[in-house]
Formats: C-alpha cells, sequence, structure tokens
C-alpha cells in the first residue's frame, strides 16, 4: 500500500513532464517514421521494418533510463526525499516504488512502436506479444541502470552521462543504426561484451519467431540486469544511509 | 512531562565534531528553538532526532522510544518539515497530501477527512488542484508544513520553515505555528531572531556542535543584560557566555 503510493507518485512525476513524453514516445516513432521513408527510397537490409522496429524499441529504452536517474536524482537534490525518509516507508518500498512504475511505461513505449510499425508494414502475428514479452528483462536492465546513475549522480551529470552518453552508446553499440561488421572486429567484440546489441538481437529474433536464436542473446541481458540491479540496490542504500 | 531527551548525543563526521555531547529535556508539547550560526550543529540534530542520520554516540528518546534502536516507532510518531520546501512538484496540492495520508496508511474515509480539515486549517481548498511547482514560496512552505501534519504527529521538526519568504507569508506561517503550541512539540531552526522570541517557549543557543545555553528568551536576556533579544543572541555566541 505505502510503496503503491509512492510508485503511483513516480510514474505520475515522470507522465507529466512534456519533455519525458515527446523523448520517450514521440521520438522512437520519429525515428522509425524517419528510417522508413529512407529504406521507402533507398531500400537497406538493416531498415527493412522486421528488422528496424525491435531495434528502435530497444533504443527508446535508453530514453527510460535517462527518466528514472532523472527523477531519482532530482527527489535526491530536493528534500522530498529527506522528508519521506523520515516516515514509515522502507528501503525497498523506494527501490520498488521507483522501478516498478516505468515497467508498464516502458512497456506502452514498445506497444506503440509495434503499433506504428504494423502501419508501416510489419505484418501482424503472435511473435509482436512474445516480442513485447521479450522486452521486458531489457526494460529491467534500463531501470536499474536509471536507479544506479540517479543514485550515484546529480541532475546535470545524469543529463548528460545518460541523455547523451548513454543514448548514443545504446545506438552505435546496438547495431541498429549500421552493421557492427563494418566497423571492424575490435568494435564489434566490445559491441558483444555488451548488452545492447544482444538485447536487439533477442528482439529481432522473437519478431521473426526464432525462440531458439533469441535465447543465447537474452541470457547476457538478463545477467546485466541482475548484476545491475543490485548494484543499483546497494548504491540507492548507500545514498539513502548518507543522508 | 518530558517527551524528548538527549542523552550524550553526538554526530562526528571523520575528525569534525558537528554535534558534540548534546544533553538536552524538552516537554511534551513545549515549542524549542535551536539557534546558532551557520555550521552550529542545529539541522544535523534534527536529523538525528528525526532518524535521518544516526548518531556517533549517544542517544535520544521521543516518548521514551530510542532513535537509535526504534527507528520505526519514532518516524510512525515525527512530522519533518525540512530546510528546503519538500514537496513533489509535478503533483497537485491535493495530490501532494493525499501521497503522505497513503504513505502512513490512512484508509479512503481518514485521507478524505485529513485533506478537508488541513485545507481548513492551512487555507488551501482554493489551490487544491493546482501543481504545487506553480504556486509562490510561501504557498509551497505551507504545503509543506501540512504535509509534515498529515499523520497528526507529536512531535513535528520545523528546520529553517520561513526562510526566504516575505512578511506576510511569514507572520501567516507564524500564526499556524502558534496554532499548533500546547498540543505538538515543535523544534524549530531559525537564523531570524524575532522569529524564536515571538514563537518560542524556551531557546537553545548552539556553537561548534555545543549546547551553550537554554533559556526563554527573556532569561537568556537578563542572563546577557541586555534589552535586546538580537543582542542577547550575539553576546552569548561571541563571547560564549553561559
Amino acid at each position: 500500500m505505502r510503496m503503491l503510493m509512492f510508485a503511483k507518485r513516480c510514474a505520475k512525476e515522470i507522465l507529466r513532464d512534456p519533455l519525458n513524453l515527446m523523448f520517450g514516445l514521440g521520438f522512437p516513432i520519429v525515428i522509425l517514421l524517419l528510417l522508413s521513408a529512407i529504406q521507402a527510397n533507398v531500400p537497406v537490409d538493416l531498415f527493412e521494418i522486421a528488422s528496424l522496429t525491435p531495434g528502435i524499441t530497444v533504443f527508446g529504452l535508453s530514453f527510460i533510463t535517462l527518466f528514472s536517474a532523472t527523477l531519482i536524482a532530482k527527489d535526491r537534490e530536493s528534500s522530498l526525499l529527506q522528508r519521506l525518509y523520515t516516515t514509515p516507508l522502507k528501503s525497498l518500498d523506494f527501490i520498488l516504488g521507483y522501478m516498478l512504475p516505468v515497467i508498464p511505461i516502458a512497456t506502452a513505449q514498445s506497444v506503440l512502436c509495434y503499433f506504428v510499425a504494423i502501419a508501416l508494414g510489419l505484418p501482424i502475428t503472435i511473435n509482436i506479444i512474445y516480442a513485447i514479452l521479450m522486452i521486458i528483462p531489457i526494460t529491467i536492465f534500463h531501470i536499474a541502470l536509471g536507479l544506479l546513475c540517479g543514485s550515484l549522480f546529480n541532475v546535470k551529470q545524469v543529463g548528460g552521462i545518460c541523455g547523451a552518453l548513454l543514448t548514443n552508446l545504446s545506438a552505435w553499440l546496438s547495431g541498429v543504426w549500421f552493421d557492427l561488421k563494418l566497423v571492424g572486429d575490435t568494435f564489434g567484440k566490445i559491441a558483444n561484451l555488451l548488452p545492447f546489441v544482444h538485447a536487439v538481437e533477442a528482439e529481432k529474433n522473437m519478431i521473426v519467431g526464432n525462440l531458439t536464436e533469441a535465447l543465447p542473446h537474452i541470457y547476457p541481458v538478463i545477467g546485466y540486469a541482475i548484476v545491475t540491479t543490485i548494484g543499483a540496490v546497494l548504491l540507492f542504500l548507500r545514498q539513502m544511509k548518507k543522508q | 512531562m518530558e517527551y524528548i531527551k538527549t542523552v550524550g548525543l553526538t554526530k562526528k563526521y571523520k575528525e569534525l565534531v558537528v554535534v558534540d555531547q548534546l544533553n538536552l529535556q524538552i516537554e511534551q508539547g513545549e515549542l524549542f528553538s535551536l539557534l546558532g550560526v551557520n555550521g552550529a550543529g542545529k539541522t544535523t540534530t534534527i536529523k538525528m532526532l528525526s532518524c535521518l542520520t544516526k548518531p556517533t554516540s549517544g542517544d535520544a528518546f521521543i516518548d521514551g522510544y530510542s532513535i537509535t534502536r526504534d527507528e520505526l516507532h519514532i518516524k510512525r510518531i515525527i512530522g519533518v518539515s525540512p530546510q528546503e520546501t519538500a514537496i513533489a512538484p509535478n503533483l497537485s496540492v491535493k495530490e501532494n497530501l493525499e501521497l503522505m495520508c497513503g504513505i502512513h496508511g490512512f484508509s479512503n474515509e481518514k485521507r478524505q477527512a485529513k485533506i478537508n480539515e488541513l485545507s481548513k486549517q492551512f487555507d488551501l481548498h482554493d489551490i487544491l488542484s493546482k501543481k504545487a511547482k506553480k504556486l509562490s514560496g510561501g504557498w509551497q512552505r505551507r504545503i509543506s508544513i501540512a504535509m509534515a501534519l498529515i499523520s497528526e504527529p507529536s512531535v513535528l521538526f520545523l528546520d529553517e520553515p520561513t526562510l526566504g519568504l516575505d512578511v506576510i507569508a511569514r507572520s501567516e506561517l507564524w500564526d499556524i505555528i502558534r496554532s499548533l503550541k500546547g498540543h505538538t512539540t515543535m523544534i524549530l531552526t531559525t537564523h531570524y531572531m524575532e522569529e524564536a522570541e515571538a514563537l518560542s517557549d524556551r531557546i537553545g543557543i548552539m556553537k561548534n556542535g555545543k549546547l551553550l545555553v537554554v533559556g526563554t528568551a527573556n532569561e537568556l536576556m537578563e542572563m546577557t543584560s541586555t534589552d535586546k533579544f538580537e543582542n542577547a543572541f550575539i553576546s552569548i555566541v561571541k563571547e560564549e557566555r553561559i
């Protein structure tokens, strides 16, 4: 009950910020439309709708990291969190309260991307549902990364690190915009050590119903999600004690 | 009846002693002001008493409960209005109050009743649906204090509640604080001497983490042979007259 009230408040704070709506929901759609228009004129395999949409849904999640990190950093900078620390809310209430409301927001973002993709010609199959389900562990990784960054950095730093650096890293190292093989072995190896390319590959395989190929890619993402969540929780608890 | 008691309460950050062996007793329903220049240890004392930070040594008891051992119980009986306005900016005034009601586990009926009661007490009816961030500093501070009172706390900590407010907003907040006297035990920190003099039952003056003196405003003026409370404060802090 207490946690749900806090979670509800976090959801409202995120959804009532017009910049969040513009970047979180609008920006991935704009990119999807833009790249589909390019694909219509200059066909590129990478930008075919069945290949592009999974990449865009994963890329869109980097904004979810930005939202959660910004919310936590803002709360830390204001006295609101200090006030809430003096109430019967427990550590777990705070952590779940920050993480849980972002899951439906991220899912809605993916659903919206797939709706637009359907309008652009993506065939309607049950695989879309599976792809949306597959995005949940990827979402948890991105939310945990937000909690981690929000616990570590101030609002300005979060803007730079999550808003600029992370969105770019997630774009370059995920193979959404270009084939990683084109950049060379080293770049490809680095990308494969990180979760972004695996998240995109898992989604791409799910959308064509290839679960066997999707699973080996989702495991590293789940591993990253677990490690990041543990790190985020420890950092949040540390900053809570520092109050 | 003694309601708050600190026993050798101390806070150190590495070698820096921020609060040094604080021994203090505050009566139930009393408004006790903690004064001191910046860095005197007022806010750290409030942070320890409200379980935001743990003391390095010593303890404090509120209604007999220890701040080091009975944290959850203490959190149920205190309200805190932090130094800066502590509200959720994108939530309406009503939603801010509902948030605090929910966090304290109120039923829907009690929630509604409490919001009505506080809206009347703080004159919030006309702004209930407005977003908190769109209100003036005075109104935000008023809401911040209303939020601290949601849980019907027996102890209210007011950390510089009127900082940065205009004369009218300050006077209105003073009226609200006065209306709480007697039934809510309050600890107030402020840099405004006239505020401490006008509102407090007793005043404690801190310097470098130590409590130099405790008494009523009149007692402190008598002690320093001054006719203005501000002069008494300056005299005590500058000369450390105890």
